[in-house]
């Protein structure tokens, strides 16, 4: 799917009408997104100044926080010709995003901690930071749009649907996107690569970072957790709760889950389709057994006012948008049944390209 | 830069570059210029020039005073909670132990005499207290923590990082009672990338760094010439000048201190006046994140900071308020304004200008 330019959108600064000038604090994580961000604001004419996060004192091997990635963020600043400041943000980081990543695990929930990291950190300390300084608007590299009709302010999908992070930015309200802007939102992603270049910024050809920014490749989430918490063997059942396997740790299996479950060769694609944690059991099945009518969910956050009717929903941060039906009480039914969410997944709901809101899966409707 | 010290390196940049320790003419002349900066160093801190060994900067004097004596006497070190990074780190890595400090941060010396103890662990050869704390400001009380090294394990050496103190007190005195002492040039109007390691006759120490055995073989590499003789003209300003920089400084941070305590609500002190050195004023803001004060204070020219700056140039929670009791939360709004030989009345306005109306807008 690839969204129309929508003429109404006010992704980028010079678009926004606001005047030359205002003040903008750029989040930025060294990458090439928010390294233009910041080279799109400053061409706008605005008063620019780069701020990089820390937010993760442990190993890693890219993400968001490591020294190298402050290093780009510092020197695109320097190339601009505009301030840089880190805000040491771990502590934050570690109470709202790590711990509750740890004990959703614990649980045996799915956790985005992206998103974690969005609501609590960048849009929340980080926002309420930039308004306190004095910033007129708070600008991330995200590609998302904020679209603007009779005066109201909506999140919108970024023009690069491959890019698209408007499933990670839902918990944004009218009043967040007040004071936000995204200016990346507009642009594809080789058009970006090829702004950063033309500009000589470093961060050009700079790959992407992909996975959760405090867990490394070399020591796994595995690893991460077992620091942290008991990881206990699971037995694998079907749906007759006949055992019909093993996994190394309940606490690692997730709803849909198909590879590293032990079914002693098991022919047919089988799915974990329950976790049960208490009693160290994964409920085994196929397709038809992973499916559901519905999505119990709880933690709503809407754009605006809650949302009753035909939607469309996306479970998952570059999945399709699936019509379904939200109810009085915010719970959603599929029009066709739909594999289940593992729950402490978001949720989103989207009308056409428009971020209507969203909440977290606890569960399944059958 | 101290002119003096501009004017004492710029030959040995641009005429006399030779590397001293060559045999030919021009060689002579650098070495000349180090060994005068040696006599000169010697004087201002009272030790005697064989035992000058001139360093990249404060941080290898003090990793060569931990590592150096520990190693050559395969013994352990010690150093109060306080101490900079350059004096925790090496402590930490030859197996060392902390000393507690108290609520004004000065040395703790019954838990001292007890981390001494032939029970508490393995045996102590250094013990590393700073004359100065670079955050807090608090001067060390050196002859009383010889007297209980003396007491309680006499074969300790008593090291003393006095990078801040030599600013402050007068150091040939204050440092009579330390073993080993670490300066650093840039803290006192010379250039950065040069520092000395002062050393008593007698003091057994291994090199840490090792190849053509320059400064008798304590500390190899060829010498940064111009440097050391920056250093030494510094120093040797300082010397004549400090106790006049003293009153004056004192006075210029009397008044800062005085109209921010006055005009920002919930602002403190974090230790008496009267226990530190002149030239650091630490305050506690209640209510802010000194982070975003310094964004604010960076626009209106007023440069500060907070505790200390980790790799990414974040700033680190404070170790030394954890250490003297300061709750984290508080410890986040502590502002350090350093005061230095050139500071001058009009900066210390601008200061008490700018700061409340930015804690303000931060409230």
């Amino acid at each position: 799917m690839t969204p129309e330019r929508h003429d109404a959108t006010e992704t980028s600064p010079e678009r926004h009408g606001a005047v030359a000038g205002s003040r903008v604090l750029v989040a930025m994580s060294g990458g090439v997104d928010s390294s233009v961000a910041a080279a799109l604001c400053l061409r706008a004419g605005h008063d620019v100044v780069g701020v990089t996060l820390k937010l993760w004192g442990g190993p890693q091997d890219q993400g968001c926080c490591a020294v190298s990635d402050v290093d780009d963020a510092r020197r695109v600043c320097q190339q601009l010709g505009i301030d840089h400041f880190v805000f040491n943000y771990a502590a934050e980081f570690e109470r709202d995003v790590v711990e509750p990543y740890v004990d959703a695990h614990r649980r045996g929930h799915t956790p985005n901690p992206c998103i974690a990291c969005n609501r609590h950190v960048k849009f929340d300390v980080l926002l309420d930071r930039a308004r306190r300084l004095g910033f007129d608007r708070l600008v991330t590299g995200h590609h998302v749009r904020i679209s603007s009709l009779s005066g109201r302010r909506r999140l919108q999908r970024g023009a690069d649907s491959a890019k698209d992070q408007s499933y990670v930015l839902y918990m944004l309200s009218e009043a967040d996107l007040a004071d936000l802007w995204f200016p990346v939102g507009d642009y594809r992603k080789h058009e970006l690569r090829t702004l950063a270049a033309e500009l000589g910024l470093r961060t050009a050809h700079k790959p992407e970072s992909q996975d959760v920014c405090f867990i490394t490749e070399a020591a796994g989430r595995e690893r991460f957790l077992a620091e942290r918490i008991d990881l206990h063997p699971a037995e694998l059942v079907d749906a007759a709760g006949q055992r019909v396997g093993t996994a190394p740790a309940v606490e690692l299996v997730t709803v849909g889950q198909r590879k590293g479950l032990d079914l002693g060769g098991a022919p047919q694609r089988r799915y974990a389709v329950d976790v049960d944690i208490a009693a160290r059991r994964v409920t085994v099945g196929g397709a038809s057994e992973l499916s559901a009518r519905g999505v119990r969910l709880v933690d709503h956050r809407w754009a605006v006012d809650p949302v009753e009717g035909e939607v469309l929903a996306q479970t998952s941060a570059h999945g399709p948008a699936l019509p379904a039906h939200v109810d009085a009480e915010g719970q959603l039914r599929w029009a066709e049944p739909q594999r289940r969410v593992a729950a402490g997944q978001a949720v989103v709901f989207y009308k056409g390209d428009e971020v209507l809101g969203g909440a977290t899966a606890a569960g399944h409707l059958t | 830069m101290r002119p003096c010290a501009i004017e004492a390196m710029t030959p040995y940049l641009e005429q006399q570059f030779a590397n001293p320790s060559g045999a030919h003419r021009m060689a002579r002349k650098s070495r000349a210029a180090i060994d005068d900066a040696r006599e000169i160093v010697a004087e201002a801190l009272g030790f005697d020039p064989h035992g000058i060994v001139f360093t990249s900067g404060g941080t290898e004097a003090d990793n060569l005073a931990v590592t150096g004596v520990t190693s050559a006497t395969g013994t352990t070190a010690l150093c109060p909670a306080t101490e900079h990074h350059a004096v925790l780190h090496p402590v930490e890595a030859v197996g060392g132990r902390y000393v507690q400090v108290n609520a004004g941060g000065e040395v703790d010396f019954d838990h001292l005499a007890a981390q001494l103890a032939p029970d508490a662990g393995p045996p102590v050869g250094l013990v590393s207290v700073m004359l100065v704390n670079n955050e807090s400001g608090v001067i060390a009380d050196l002859e009383a923590v010889a007297d209980v090294i003396g007491r309680h394990a006499p074969e300790a050496l008593l090291h003393t990082d006095a990078v801040q103190g030599v600013n402050w007190v007068d150091i040939a005195a204050a440092a009579q009672p330390a073993d080993l002492l670490s300066l650093s040039g840039h803290k006192f109007g010379g250039p950065k990338g040069v520092g000395v390691l002062a050393i008593r006759p007698g003091v057994t120490l291994s090199a840490q760094q090792l190849g053509g055995g320059q400064e008798a073989d304590r500390r190899s590499g060829t010498h940064n010439t111009a440097g050391i003789a920056a250093l030494g003209a510094a120093l040797g300003e300082l010397h004549e000048t400090r106790s006049e920089d003293i009153c004056r400084i004192s006075e210029l941070a009397d008044r800062l201190a005085d109209g921010l305590l006055t005009s920002i609500d919930g602002c403190t002190e974090t230790v008496e006046r009267s226990r530190r050195a002149a030239g650091i004023c630490q305050l506690l803001i209640d209510g802010i994140e000194t982070e975003a004060l310094l964004v604010l204070l960076d626009r209106f020219d007023v440069m500060a900071s907070a505790a200390a700056s980790c790799a990414s140039g974040a700033m680190e929670p404070s170790h030394v308020l954890a250490a003297m009791g300061v709750e984290r939360h508080a410890a986040a709004g502590s502002l350090r304004l350093s005061l230095g030989w050139c500071t001058e009345p009009w900066e210390i306005e601008r200061a008490i200008d700018a700061i409340p109306n930015c804690v303000e807008q931060l409230r």
